[in-house]
Formats: structure tokens, sequence, C-alpha cells
């Protein structure tokens, strides 16, 4: 009689001790990730009292902080849009080379590189490539282009989106790569079959099921280019043009007291931005797994 | 039928030359420039290699560099550091939530995936606390920066893990060997680690990548690694730091080259789309 009401309370026990196996896993998250994005999202709405205040957040629109966001905000579209569509041509082009050959490998490796820790040592390649003295500036003075006075290279909205290209491009192979290997032939083929030609089936089939896709990518992209900081940091020296920038000087300056909970205000504001755009990529990213190799 | 089939392999062909080409030319040349750079003679006029003999030099670098140094030796103890916390956390939390805990599997993935949200600048502000207990309670060396960068490489190391364990049976694997009087320890050593050798593998390469390239955190925390070196260094000696820069890229490169031989096809090199199964048929003879 006593036995079911025993086994269930073992049941529990059991259930309970297989729990103790996720204790380390769960304790390192929240001390290094949860208590971290907590501390933004409550940081961001107290004053150096720690008492509740909104002003760290009407603190956000002040001009500067504005110009910041709309800056990134300019920057990371414009990269993204640029880098989606380069990359989604050169990602279609490696899709035709054969799964194993070492081009596709040489490939997606320099992408990898230069997507991932491109960074500091990126933007120094282009301060030395388009310096006074370096060797594109040499060629493009050569074939009759001036570059000025080479400053262009630090501004935000001229050499920092081309550096930006420079691993935005290589993202874009990583991440569509997987969706354009996954149209298969026999589609081409059933086109054909029914009197399709190649724009027939780019518009009709391929276009259609690479949409979600592409469009996923891209804002990943967008992420990609609205958190980056090593670059811009690396490459602008001048002001605080993005908002990336902005947080850092938040962090370091000690002149001005009370900032520290301003720059929690913006980082609360990135993560706003980029959680929106992320379920917007999760929510692309399920519809296009439809069509995906399995 | 046939012909137009060889017509439209020859566009794609050419294509794909023209395509390769230009963009290779487009990566290559601000990497050309950055090289030509460190071979310009004093004032941009000539060439010469002393650059590059200096960076040979290992004892020239170790005195006149001395902050090259510390951020080269720093970046290498935090690229065995990481994997290892890494690959102690997730392994077996990810096993043992396959095994006993399923109705958990969304929630460890979703706090996994969390850090995509979390760019690593906010992560900065929202860490500088925790890093004051850190520093408190174990002193203030840079390897401890590595406990943040777990928090970094989580995503990519779960989308790895996680196919890996898909790829195998782990539930029967572990039965078999329990019922064979296994201990749990034993199951995770002999059983599953063998068997996940290719994910481990990727997965530990994604986080030394992710390492040896990290700037944001370390150099807002004012600690020293490679890359902060590197941007220090800038300032002082451009032709040096853009030359460590081409070295740190071309070792990169050649690790996730031989990577893609090693691994399964482009997973490694990809963390962010959707990973290939690996091949379930590299199960290793239990020894």
């Amino acid at each position: 009689m006593a036995e079911a009401p025993r086994r269930r309370a073992l049941g529990r026990f059991r259930q309970s001790s297989a729990l103790l196996g996720v204790v380390p896993f769960f304790a390192y998250t929240t001390i290094f990730l949860l208590i971290p994005t907590l501390v933004v999202f409550i940081g961001a709405f107290l004053d150096d009292d720690n008492a509740f205040t909104l002003a760290n957040v009407e603190a956000l629109s002040s001009p500067a902080v504005l110009r910041a966001l709309r800056n990134s905000v300019v920057l990371s579209a414009v990269t993204a849009f640029a880098g989606a569509v380069i990359g989604g041509i050169l990602a279609y082009a490696v899709s035709t080379a054969r799964a194993s050959s070492v081009t596709k490998r040489f490939i997606t490796s320099l992408c990898g590189v230069l997507a991932q820790f491109g960074g500091v040592a990126l933007a120094f390649a282009f301060t030395a490539s388009f310096g006074l003295t370096g060797l594109i500036t040499l060629w493009l003075n050569a074939i009759g282009i001036d570059t000025g006075t080479g400053f262009w290279i630090y501004e935000w909205n001229k050499g920092l989106m081309l550096v930006y290209l420079y691993f935005q491009v290589p993202l874009m192979v990583i991440v569509f790569l997987p969706a354009v290997e996954g149209l298969r032939p026999q589609w081409r083929e059933a086109t054909e079959t029914l009197g399709g030609t190649t724009w027939t089936f780019w518009r009709r089939v391929a276009g259609p099921i690479l949409l979600p896709s592409f469009v996923g990518a891209m804002l990943l992209l967008f992420t990609n280019a609205f958190s980056a900081y090593a670059t811009a940091k690396a490459l602008i020296s001048q002001g605080t043009p993005l908002l990336p920038l902005q947080i850092a000087g938040t962090m370091s300056s000690e002149v001005i007291l009370g900032q520290e909970n301003v720059g929690k205000a913006m980082a609360l504001a990135m993560i706003v931005v980029v959680a929106v755009v992320m379920t917007a990529y999760v929510f692309l990213d399920r519809r296009a797994s439809r069509w995906m190799p399995r | 039928m046939s012909g137009q089939r060889a017509a439209l392999r020859r566009r794609q062909t050419v294509f794909r030359w023209s395509a390769l080409v230009l963009a290779v030319a487009f990566f290559a040349a601000p990497l050309l420039g950055a090289f030509e750079f460190t071979t310009q003679g004093p004032g941009g006029i000539g060439h010469t290699a002393q650059t590059w003999r200096t960076l040979v030099d290992v004892s020239a670098v170790t005195t006149d560099y001395p902050a090259l140094r510390q951020g080269f030796l720093a970046s290498i103890g935090l690229a065995v550091l990481t994997p290892i916390v890494m690959l102690l956390l997730l392994v077996p939390t990810m096993t043992w939530v396959r095994l006993r805990l399923p109705g958990l599997s969304r929630t460890v993935e979703f706090i996994c995936l969390l850090p995509l949200t979390v760019p690593a600048i906010v992560l900065v502000v929202g860490l500088t606390p925790v890093y004051a207990w850190v520093y408190y309670l174990l002193g203030s060396s840079t390897l401890w920066l590595s406990l943040a960068y777990v928090v970094l490489v989580l995503p990519y190391a779960y989308r790895s893990l996680d196919a890996g364990l898909r790829a195998i049976d782990v539930r029967t694997l572990s039965e078999a060997a329990r019922s064979l009087g296994a201990s749990w320890f034993t199951v995770m050593r002999r059983i599953v680690l063998p068997n996940l050798r290719s994910a481990v593998l990727s997965a530990s390469f994604l986080s030394v990548a992710l390492v040896l390239g990290e700037f944001t955190i370390a150099s807002l925390f004012s600690k020293k690694n490679l890359q902060v070196a590197m941007y220090e260094l800038g300032k002082s000696d451009a032709k040096i730091s853009v030359a460590v820069g081409l070295v740190s890229l071309l070792f990169a490169f050649l690790v996730l080259f031989a990577m893609s031989f090693v691994g399964s096809g482009t997973a490694g090199t990809s963390p962010l789309a959707r990973l290939r199964r690996p091949r379930a048929d590299r199960k290793e003879p239990a020894a």
C-alpha cells in the first residue's frame, strides 16, 4: 500500500539528484551572464545613490547619444545590405564548387578568419595600405584617383564602412552558404522540364526559397556590425561617433560622475535593438529551415 | 538536353572563377598593402626586411617589446584555459540534460544562445561589478578573463557540441555502459567524449580562435592580451604591430584551413550557420 507514495517520493528524489548535475552550469551562467545582464537592466534605472530614476534613460535623448545611435544604425544597415548582396553572390559562386574541393575550403577558411577575428589587425591593415605612402594609395594615384589627405579612412561613414565590409561579406558567405547549398539540382531540372528559363528558376523557385535565409542573414549581419567595437576603436581616435564607442567612453571617464549608469542605459538600448533584430532572425530562420537538407 | 547541361556547367564555372578572383583580390588588397607597409624603408622610401628580422628574433622582441611578449603569453594562457573551462562546463551538462533532464534542454539552449543578443561591449558594462569580486577573491590575473570568454564562446560551442551529440545515441550508449557496471565518470570519459571527438575539437578550435582575436573585454578591463598589446603598439611602432597583426591573421587562417580537413566540412568555420550533422560512422572502437 505504501509502495506507490514511496516510489513517487523516490522518483522525486531521483529527479532532484539529477538536477544536481546541472548546478555548475546554471551557477556559472548566472554569475557571468545573467547577473551582468541584470546589472545593465537595473543599473539603467538607478542613480548614484541607487535610487530609482529615469534620468539615465532620458539622457539617451541627448543629441550626442542620439547621433551615435543613428550613426550606428546607419553604418550597420548599409554594411549589412551591401555585405549581404556581395556575400550572397560570392556564396552562390562558392556553392557551385565541389563540396570537398580545396577552393571551397580555402574560401570558407579565409572568410572564417576575416569574419571572426579581423578586428584590430584588419583596421591596421587598412591604415597601412591607405596611408600617405601606402601601397593602395600609390596604386590609386597611379591610375589618376586622388585620395586627398587620406583622412577619409578614419571617418565612420567612409573608411569605417569599407573596413566593416571586410568582415560583413565573409560573415555573409559563412551564414548564407548552407542555404544556397540546399538548392537541389532537381529543382532546376524540374523548372527546365516545365519549360522555364534560368531567369524563371531564380525568379520563381530559388528566389522565394532563399529569401527568408537571405533576409535572416542580413539581420545577423546588422547585429554583427552594430555590436562591433574593436575595429571602430582601432580606426577612430577622434570623437565617439558610434554607440559602442560612447559606451566605452562612459566606462573610462572619471570626469563626469554618474556617467556609468548612463552607459548602462545605452547598453540597455543596444540590447533592445539587438534583441528585436535577433527575434526577427530566429523567426525567419525557422521559416528558412523548411528547405534545409536534413 | 545534355548539351544544355554542359553549357550551364561551363557558365557556372566561368562565373565561379570570376567571382572568386574578384573576391580574393578585394580581400587580399589591404593585406598586401599591409605587408608592403611592413617592408617600407624609413620615410616610405625603399624596401627593407628589418621589421620581419626583428619579429623573427625572439630575444629582440622580448627585450624591445615587453608588452608584446606579455600580451602574447597572456593570450596563449587564455587560449588554453578557455576551451578547458568551456568543455568542463558544457560537455557534462549537455550530456546530462540529454540523458536525465530532457525537459531542461530548451532552457539550456536558450541560455547558451543568449550571448548572441548581448554584445561584448554590453557584457563588459555588466561584468564590471562581477569582476570586482573575481579580482577580490582570485587575484587580478589576466587569465581570469577566460571566465568571461567562456560566455562569449558559449553559442558557438553549444552549436558544435549539440550537432555532435545529435549524431550519436547517447542514451543507448550510456545505458549499455551503465549496465556493464561503468560509473558516470567512466561513461563520460570512455564513451561520450571519444564519440564526440570531432565536435569537441571544433568547439575548442573555435574558442581558441575567438580568444586570440578578442579585444573588447580585455581592453576595457585594462588587461593586456595579444590584441590589446598590438593596439597599443600601433601608436608607437606601427610597422611591428601591423606585422604582428598579419602573422596572427595568417596563423588563424592556417588553423581554420587545417580544421576544414580534420572536422566535418565547413562546420568549424560556420558557428552561426546551421551545422551539418557530422558523419555518425566515425565512432571510436571501445578500447
